[in-house]
């Protein structure tokens, strides 16, 4: 038995939609659709950012709805991907004739949901181009990069379109903001535990104790490899030679670190993680430009973390400093 | 007789239901395998939430198979949301003018269902996907229509073609999908997908028999 607080859960994504509208009036609020959120006060004359993807993420999707990241927010239920219909009512929620960027992950459910309204956007009169992120290293193999999946890299390039957006970029600059986001990016996540989707009721995998999986998806899709849990040093290790060499990240460059947990690990470890991390990027003489540690992007309740490092340049780095609040990112 | 009536067809549109409510957690577990593990879950709660919203009503087959396609595209979504509702409402469009429905009939319905899907996938046959279902079944429909054989036999055979094609996708590599990240690793393990359109079809080829038996 799994120890959850809920009442139906097939009603769960329902009952949570609401529950983040009342805690987070400030920041959005509700449209015709009860499956798409929309950012409040919306500044005039901009291009529309959407996401969208299934929930049991938190913050990720909806929580990173907001100023200057995404103005809407198709939400799916549990581990699945928006109706096409969601995705297309989130455009319209926020489409000024500016166009609409919908920035997502690469999953099959929401790359065939977003194509269908993006057709159905077209008869409508609204452009929505879109950034499929791919930034989970593990999830194939680098000539393969169009078949990997997005993970935490997602929120980076939330934060670079959706600033990108906010200067008053068109919508093919803020395409190509976020593609040059998400091409910088790269991830990889470890997985210590598995999680239990709350309508099965069980997990549907297992992770053994004293075990862990690297290169775990954010769904808990296997990894590259099964091996005994290290320590916090270890890991890091483990994480920084899958990630580094794979952009490459070089001596001297800029980036953004961000390391999130997955649900059920205490931040506190997060930030033993971190700690290592950093220690590990200063040897190579990468410089850490900025870095986020916390619950950014989560898989319900697995315990496990990612790491993704982004690379900047001069573009990157104004657009990353600007100012966001958002439930999932507050940043002055 | 080897025409059913399509008004009579709400039987068939019951035992798709039925069988996806009574192998949730069969779908579910096998998604967990090498998936994400939604897809039980997100196709009953389509199937169910069709029952209570239409079954109170009588409906024909092709109508059936719109409103169950739309609820599926514009509310459950995931992968199986646009892929089944492509399928149904396909089907649904090539068949809503046929008082009755003759085994070509079907078969060029079902047909009109797989080119609809064949528009928004990349996945062709074997790449592990429930297009490996689909497609041998199609096949078998087709080669019996130009054969004459009797519609009740060709369902059988439909039937059998649909296992077939289902558990074909045990030994494949999947290519396409969420598993195709996992690459060999995703080999010794059925595609979910190609497993609920088997069982699918299998219902939709039951509620036809019994139909025909009726007459």
């Amino acid at each position: 038995m799994v120890q959850r607080i809920l009442n139906d859960p097939d009603n769960i994504v329902d009952e949570m939609i609401s529950g983040f509208l009342k805690t987070h009036k400030d920041i959005v609020e509700a449209t015709e659709n009860n499956r798409v959120i929309k950012a409040k006060n919306i500044p005039k004359d901009k291009v529309g950012i959407i996401t969208g993807g299934g929930s049991g993420h938190k913050p990720a999707f909806i929580g990173y709805v907001g100023k200057n990241m995404c103005d809407a927010v198709a939400v799916g239920e549990v581990f699945s991907s928006p109706t096409a219909m969601a995705f297309l009512d989130a455009a319209k929620a926020v489409d000024q004739k500016k166009g609409v960027a919908c920035l997502y992950g690469n999953y099959s459910g929401d790359n065939m949901n977003v194509k269908m309204a993006i057709k159905m956007a077209i008869k409508q009169g609204i452009t929505i181009k879109s950034v499929i992120a791919n930034d989970d290293v593990a999830s194939a193999p680098k000539n393969q990069r169009e078949k990997r999946r997005g993970v935490a890299g997602e929120i980076l390039m939330w934060k670079i379109g959706g600033a990108k957006a906010a200067q008053g970029g068109n919508l093919d600059e803020v395409i190509a903001a976020a593609q040059k986001a998400i091409d910088s990016t790269r991830s990889v996540g470890i997985g210590l535990s598995p999680c239990t989707l709350p309508a099965a009721g069980h997990p549907n995998f297992e992770i053994k104790p004293g075990m862990m999986e690297m290169g775990i998806g954010h769904h808990g899709e296997p990894g590259m490899e099964i091996c005994s849990l290290k320590t916090a040093k270890e890991i890091a290790e483990k994480m920084i030679n899958i990630v580094i060499p794979d952009y490459p990240f070089k001596e001297q460059d800029e980036v953004v670190v961000l390391v999130s947990g997955l649900g059920a690990t205490p931040v506190m470890e997060l930030y033993v993680l971190y700690n290592e991390i950093e220690k590990l990027i200063k040897t190579k003489n990468i410089i850490i430009y900025k870095a986020y540690v916390g619950n950014y992007f989560t898989s319900l309740e697995m315990k496990g973390a990612t790491l993704t490092i982004m690379k900047l340049d001069q573009e990157l780095k104004k657009l990353i400093d600007m100012p966001a609040y958002t439930m999932g990112l507050k940043q002055k | 007789m080897n025409v059913f009536e399509n008004k009579k067809g709400k039987i068939i549109l019951l035992k798709m239901v039925k069988t996806i409510q009574e192998n949730k957690v069969y779908l579910g577990d096998l998604d967990g395998l090498i998936g994400d593990g939604d897809h039980g879950m997100n196709m009953n709660k389509g199937f169910s939430l069709f029952e209570k919203r239409y079954c109170k009503n009588d409906f024909s087959f092709t109508d059936g198979l719109k409103n169950l396609g739309m609820l599926l595209m514009n509310e459950i979504g995931g992968s199986m949301g646009p892929i089944y509702g492509t399928v149904f409402i396909g089907m649904a469009e090539a068949g809503e003018n046929l008082e009755t429905i003759s085994l070509e009939d079907f078969s060029k319905i079902l047909e009109a269902g797989y080119n609809g899907l064949m528009e928004i996938v990349e996945a062709r046959a074997g790449d592990k996907t429930l297009v490996d279902t689909l497609f041998p079944t199609l096949k078998s429909l087709k080669t019996d229509v130009v054969l004459g054989v009797d519609f009740v036999v060709a369902l059988d055979k439909m039937k059998a073609a649909a296992k077939q094609g289902s558990e074909s996708t045990k030994d494949m590599v999947a290519r396409y999908g969420r598993s195709s990240r996992l690459g060999e690793r995703s080999r010794g393990v059925l595609d979910t997908g190609s497993v609920s359109c088997y069982l699918i079809l299998a219902a939709m080829a039951d509620g036809i028999k019994e139909i025909l038996k009726e007459l």
